[in-house]
């Protein structure tokens, strides 16, 4: 309870901005649909909000991304959000559980790759060519870190550095300061042409899944529903699939 | 005053700030101590802060027993090289340190061991009256007591030359005199030669045994004591010890003050000269008095105040002058300011002297 | 110690009547700094405080953080304390810009700092490549690398303190010194470090309270590694991500520490006149 009353204190800071605009908007015709997404959607939701606002006269996307777990507190708490986008399955758990989203549908999937520099210096093939090299991943409190970690059960292998985030994880190769490290695929596709991504069996065991829910105390019900169907028709899809997602 | 004498101090002292300069020669015997005497302002603590080291020399010389310790030909020598001691206005006892620690600090730092520095402060502490102080830090020290650790401070070191600065200026009356009776004890004792710089003319009288009377950073006037009080060459210095000083041209008896004025003094002086007066010397009277007294004159009142048991009149007129009454004579004269009275002086009061 | 009476009696000083205007804003701000603590304290989940002091994860990052702040306060102190003594005694040009540029840390975010530091002592940085090459040393990701960033963000508060105190100092107090007979180095340690150690102290106290907080130049250029680079920050601020209870539960910690070890440091300062 009091935990709650903390969190709900945190998520009114950090959307007062964002609140505003909702109601702003509310009395539009066309309206304003509020989409909470994970960080790592951000290009691809991006460009799929896009397509939506043109696909409907009028209508408006909010985007908050963040961490799948802030967001999920923040939505708990009575955010005003009309869709939720999680990068895993326990933050929607959450959102499920408290009640304030119903069936959500998993609409994409990410798999951890081994990001190494262009031209792949150190030539690696597999999880087996990281020992002796410095890598880094994840820490396991965040998705990714916990999908690295069951990839790397029983390997023996330990990171130089246990990341707070993909993004950073990522960052340690660019700034060279590791030889390779474990991100999703769709991080390695965003950096370009300066980090390869080197596909490996035992991360099919580590999927990460994508589930995509319209809230129950939606502002903007019709249009929440209407953006989670978008996001699973193919127009949404192939943009996922160009950004590194797989598909369900 | 020999300059070639090789031992005590020998220093030609110039230092230029700006608008302020000193020029200064100094010449001190070992055991004698010389007294610099003049108002705020007059460079005698430049004049010490340069001999020790602190301020560097525009020109000159400083020659301590032989050795040339800062001049225009040679490198100066730093402050910790100088072996000269310094007794500082206000002490500057380091807060730190206990009253032992503060004396011990010069001997440690000439090489002496820990416990040997400490034996020798703690005889230092003996000799200045302080045995049991030892332990003391300097917050927890009188004013006189702090004076007497400084003084020991800078003896412990074993200085060639000792320097000290208004050592008697931050102390109430009481602990002054006392104290001045010990500083002058200690002074006697010291065989090499002694500086001391004060404006308050009786420690310069009591401490030391020559007095240089400095002005606008230069020596107005030296000489023992009795010479300079007698025969006062400056203003200032007159006022100091207390004397109605002229100049003039002197003619026989008759000295011509540049103000138009004569005096009559009892001896005869021929040329440029100064005569002096105490203002004892002078009477007043209601009327023209008639008689003996040479120097007469019809002067105005300009003020009368208290001056230890008597008191003090100044007189404006031909001649500008201080004179002492008793209270009752005052009163008889119903003296005061702007009223006309007259004046006179006995020529057997007066001192004439070449300027 | 002998029974003298020179010890000054303790005297109950009267109370003096604070002037309301500044007693309104001191109330306040006193507010301001302490609501935040009292609600973490009403916050934290007091059950779990006994399990998660015994910890060995979280020992190991108060272990680690302890002697890493330590080691960055002793290294400020190294540096710091000459560089204090240039800025305020030294006379030459562009003391003013040094002075600026030695303040820089204190308004570059932390992160920012962490990534600069990755492009001086990085594998690929300036001095950090030269000392891979020629001796297989990397610095990030090590503990050293910790010490570094702590170092990097909480130098400028022990030489900002130590300068204002350097140039409160009465330089005749080193004159005298001097005419005693000391060197200048002696004079800097027995006469010049001694009278400003009430401000060498305090700085370095808010440098090791600043190291110990250290949080954004510490992961970005030591990563995080338990035992090794994981700090209490860096611990707190993983567990945010999961379990807001035990993120608190470890910052309390890390706070009782500190507050512990510096009441007991300036008791023993104090307990000397």
């Amino acid at each position: 309870m009091r935990r709650k009353t903390i969190i709900a204190a945190a998520a009114a800071l950090a959307l007062a901005p964002l609140a505003a605009c909702g109601n702003g908007a509310e009395a539009d015709t066309g309206g304003t649909v509020t989409v909470f997404a994970a960080a790592s959607l951000t290009e691809a939701f991006t460009e799929i909000g896009a397509q939506f606002e043109a696909e409907h006269d009028g209508v408006k996307v909010e985007f908050n991304f963040a961490g799948s777990s802030d967001l999920a507190a923040q939505i708990t708490e009575g955010a005003p959000a009309d869709v939720f986008a999680s990068a895993d399955e326990s933050n929607m758990d959450k959102v499920v559980e408290a009640g304030a989203a119903a069936e959500p549908e998993t609409f994409a999937l990410n798999q951890l790759v081994i990001a190494v520099p262009e031209g792949n210096p150190d030539g690696v093939t597999g999880l087996g060519d990281l020992a002796g090299l410095d890598f880094a991943a994840c820490a396991t409190e965040v998705p990714c870190g916990s999908a690295a970690q069951t990839a790397l059960d029983g390997t023996g292998l330990t990171p130089v550095t246990y990341e707070a985030d993909v993004k950073s994880t990522l960052q340690r190769l660019l700034l060279g300061e590791v030889d390779a490290a474990l991100v999703y695929r769709t991080d390695a596709i965003a950096a370009g042409t300066d980090v390869d991504g080197i596909e490996f069996p035992e991360s099919a065991a580590a999927l990460n899944t994508y589930p995509i829910a319209a809230l129950e105390d939606a502002p903007n019900p019709e249009l929440a529903a209407a953006f989670a169907a978008h996001v699973l028709s193919d127009d949404a899809q192939s943009v996922l699939e160009t950004a590194g997602f797989q598909r369900p | 005053m020999n300059a070639t004498t090789p031992e005590g101090l020998d220093a030609h002292l110039v230092v230029e700030r700006g608008a302020f300069r000193i020029d200064l020669r100094l010449h001190v015997a070992p055991g004698e101590t010389v007294a610099l005497l003049g108002p705020n302002g007059a460079g005698k603590t430049t004049a010490l802060r340069a001999l020790a080291g602190l301020e560097a020399l525009t020109d000159g010389h400083i020659a301590l027993n032989g050795a040339v310790l800062d001049g225009a030909a040679c490198s100066t020598v730093p402050p910790e090289d100088r072996r000269i001691g310094v007794v500082f206005q206000d002490y500057l006892l380091f807060p730190h340190l206990t009253a032992i620690d503060n004396v011990a600090f010069g001997p440690r730092r000439r090489g002496t061991g820990r416990a040997e520095a400490r034996a020798l402060a703690s005889a230092w502490l003996d000799r200045v009256g302080l045995a049991g102080f030892g332990k003391r830090r300097p917050k927890q020290l009188s004013g006189g007591q702090a004076q007497r650790v400084a003084l020991a401070r800078a003896l412990a070191a074993d200085p060639a030359l000792l320097l000290l600065d208004e050592p008697l200026a931050a102390l109430d009356a009481r602990t002054r005199l006392d104290t001045r009776a010990e500083l002058h004890r200690h002074l006697a004792e010291h065989t090499g030669p002694a500086i001391v710089v004060t404006h308050d003319p009786v420690d310069a009288l009591m401490l030391a045994d020559r007095l240089v009377v400095v002005e606008d950073g230069r020596a107005v006037q030296e000489g023992d004591a009795e010479s300079v009080t007698a025969r006062p060459r400056t203003d200032y210095i007159a006022r100091l010890v207390g004397l109605n000083l002229y100049r003039g041209k002197a003619s026989g008896t008759a000295i011509r003050l540049d103000s138009g004025a004569v005096l009559t003094a009892a001896e005869a002086l021929e040329g440029e000269a100064f005569a002096a007066f105490p203002p004892s010397a002078v009477a007043l009277y209601r009327s023209e008095p008639d008689g003996s007294p040479r120097n007469t004159w019809e002067a105005t009142v300009a003020g009368v105040h208290r001056h230890g048991d008597h008191l003090r009149v100044q007189l404006d007129g031909p001649l500008r002058a201080a004179a002492d009454v008793t209270p009752a004579a005052a009163a008889q004269l119903g003296l005061e300011p702007g009223q006309r009275i007259w004046a006179a002086v006995k020529a057997t009061e007066i001192r004439a002297y070449p300027a | 110690m002998t029974a003298s009476n020179t010890k000054p009696a303790k005297r109950k000083r009267q109370s003096r009547r604070v002037p309301a205007a500044l007693l309104a804003p001191a109330v306040i701000g006193l507010a301001f700094l302490i609501l935040p603590l009292a609600g973490l304290l009403a916050r934290t989940p007091w059950a779990e405080l006994p399990a998660r002091l015994a910890e060995p994860e979280m020992l190991a990052a108060l272990r680690l953080s302890l002697l890493t702040a330590t080691a960055a306060t002793a290294l400020s102190l190294l540096f710091g304390v000459p560089i204090a003594w240039l800025l305020a005694r030294g006379d030459f040009p562009g003391r003013s810009v040094l002075r600026a540029l030695v303040t820089v840390p204190l308004v570059l975010p932390p992160v920012v700092g962490g990534v600069a530091l990755l492009l001086v002592f990085g594998r690929n940085g300036i001095i950090g490549s030269w000392l891979y090459d020629r001796f297989d040393i990397t610095i990030p990701f090590t503990t050293t690398a910790v010490i570094l960033a702590m170092t990097f963000v909480s130098m400028p508060f022990l030489v900002v303190s130590v300068e204002g105190a350097l140039r409160g100092a009465d330089l005749r107090f080193e004159e005298a010194a001097a005419t005693l007979g000391a060197g200048r180095w002696t004079v800097f340690t027995h006469v010049t470090l001694p009278m400003v150690a009430p401000g060498v102290l305090a700085g370095a106290v808010l440098c090791w309270a600043r190291a110990l907080g250290e949080f954004g130049a510490t992961i970005t250029f030591a990563g995080n590694f338990p035992g090794r680079t994981q700090t209490m920050p860096l611990a707190v601020y993983l567990a945010l991500q999961t379990d807001l209870e035990a993120a608190i539960v470890l910052s309390l910690i890390l706070l009782a520490v500190s507050v512990i070890v510096l009441a007991s440091l300036r008791d023993r300062w104090t307990a000397t006149p």
